[in-house]
């Protein structure tokens, strides 16, 4: 058995992808759809908040270029497992996970990885947007600035590109140095998904991004995600099971901390293995 | 806004057009096993009915996929379930093709029962109404899918025409019988090929107005 119990206690800074040569993980056979181009990896993991236990043994796979998007009513577990594929719940007092998770085969629940690393190539975009009080410029810069690129030719660039990855860049070119407080609910959800862009990550996570949206904002933001996959690997939450429909590649439902079903996004959705899917995503839950 | 929902329904209705222009040519190979008498060809058209079967499949699970991962609504809704339906159409022309095909291989098992003038000119019109129902989904082109409607009463008329002639064949000369009955077949096969090709029309119409013009009388459905 491949399980494995952590504390979540601080841990040494290392990086995660190291100079020198590590003991090599051994993968673990995979329950779920094994696929050489994983990008992520859950196997069997449990997770507590203090005496609750708020998931049960999930496995699975995220493919790397895809949109994995996670469904099911609320506290069923889909958030929680997301904050754990970057170590957000690290943050939580009385957190603690069992199993193991794994990013291009290293496990990030290693004692030895640096968690700013890691929440460097795993970005995260919230539910609510978050700008700082800040210059548009600023917002997106200040991830890269952190990380050491002073030079401002490269952050100019940097800026830029990550804008236009965003699809924000031809509505706020002209006003940078603007406070970003005064863009739209829908531009200011674009300008995190922007500043998470400005770090370079590899995979981003999203939170209910379009919970806060109008339908027009809604739609921008999911064509971005449709195209955010060419580069990146993005994993989203979503209470609108529509939105995994149109969007994602691959879903999972869960219940009640269980991971009931997972697979392609258009099995999920036109014929599901698991009753209790079919009656969550044709409306008779509950 | 560019939605990538669009490549999904522009990919829908590529695969719509290829199955059409297979139909379309399965017709016409099969009209041209008939007149040339060569039943090579023939088998060739039953051969192809193969391919048109599996582009059935594989657009009606491309339909329940977008219905259920897009929900389309309005005129991306009307057009996907219209599209379901166009490739039944074009699945059962591809069937009746299949058929004069198979009829052909058995007529030309025997002497030719008389010059072949008004089913060349039939399969003619009605090739044409096929392609024009296509051309009309296409363009989303609501003029010429009600021309083809109309076009439909010609084939109807010819049809008519033919079984009348055949039975005189057979009153005549009873060793006539089952050359005429084939032939019959025959008529009857591309008669229903019209009549496909007036539904897809129907459905057409349906698509760009929303509008419903089937089982209506014809001056209501202008």
């Amino acid at each position: 058995m491949d399980i494995q119990t952590r504390s979540l206690s601080p841990t040494p800074a290392m990086s995660l992808r190291p100079t020198v040569p590590q003991p090599r993980l051994t993968r673990p056979h995979v329950a779920h759809g094994t696929s050489v181009d994983a990008k992520v990896l859950v196997r069997n993991l449990d997770f507590y908040y203090g005496q609750r236990q708020a998931l049960f043994r999930v496995s699975l796979t995220v493919r790397t270029h895809s949109v994995t998007s996670f469904i099911g009513p609320s506290g069923c577990g889909k958030s929680t497992l997301l904050r754990c594929l970057n170590r957000m719940n690290d943050l939580v007092e009385g957190a603690r996970a069992v199993g193991r998770v794994e990013l291009d085969g290293v496990d990030i629940y290693d004692p030895a990885i640096d968690v700013t690393d890691l929440r460097k190539r795993v970005g995260m975009v919230f539910q609510k947007s978050n700008p700082f009080p800040k210059s548009i410029y600023d917002n997106v810069a200040y991830g890269p600035r952190l990380h050491g690129t002073k030079d401002k030719r490269s952050l100019d660039e940097l800026v830029q590109h990550s804008l236009q990855g965003a699809g924000l860049w031809d509505e706020v070119k002209d006003r940078l140095m603007q406070s970003a407080l005064g863009l739209s609910g829908g531009q200011q959800q674009r300008l995190c998904i922007a500043r998470a862009l400005a770090v370079q990550p590899e995979v981003i996570l999203m939170d209910e991004p379009c919970s806060a949206l109008d339908p027009i904002a809604t739609g921008k933001i999911e064509e971005l995600i449709y195209t955010l996959k060419d580069t990146y690997t993005v994993v989203i939450v979503t209470h609108n099971m529509q939105q995994a429909a149109r969007v994602s590649d691959q879903c999972g439902f869960f219940l009640m901390g269980e991971l009931v079903e997972f697979g392609d996004t258009k099995t999920i959705f036109t014929t599901p293995h698991d009753k209790r899917t079919e009656d969550y995503i044709t409306g008779r839950f509950g | 806004m560019q939605r990538h929902f669009d490549q999904d329904l522009a990919h829908l209705k590529q695969t719509l057009l290829r199955m059409g222009g297979l139909v379309e040519s399965q017709i016409q190979q099969a009209l041209q096993a008939l007149v040339d008498r060569d039943s090579d060809l023939a088998v060739d058209v039953i051969k192809q009915d193969h391919d048109v079967n599996a582009l059935d499949v594989e657009i009606d699970e491309l339909c329940i996929q977008l219905l259920a991962l897009q929900q389309p609504t309005a005129r991306d809704l009307r057009f996907v379930t219209t599209g379901m339906k166009i490739s039944s159409e074009l699945e059962r022309m591809g069937d009746l093709a299949d058929n004069i095909a198979q009829r052909t291989l058995e007529l030309n098992g025997e002497p030719q029962l008389k010059p072949y003038i008004d089913i060349p000119r039939m399969a003619n019109w009605t090739m044409r109404m096929v392609k024009d129902c296509l051309d009309a989904f296409v363009n989303s082109d609501p003029v010429l899918a009600r021309k083809v409607c109309a076009d439909d009463d010609f084939v109807d008329e010819v049809n008519e025409q033919l079984f009348r002639e055949l039975l005189s064949f057979m009153l005549e000369d009873t060793r006539t019988i089952t050359r005429a009955i084939r032939l019959t077949f025959v008529a009857k096969s591309l008669e229903r090929i019209a009549d496909h090709a007036t539904n897809i029309a129907e459905l057409v119409v349906y698509m760009v107005e929303g509008k419903n013009i089937r089982h209506v009388a014809p001056s209501a459905s202008l």
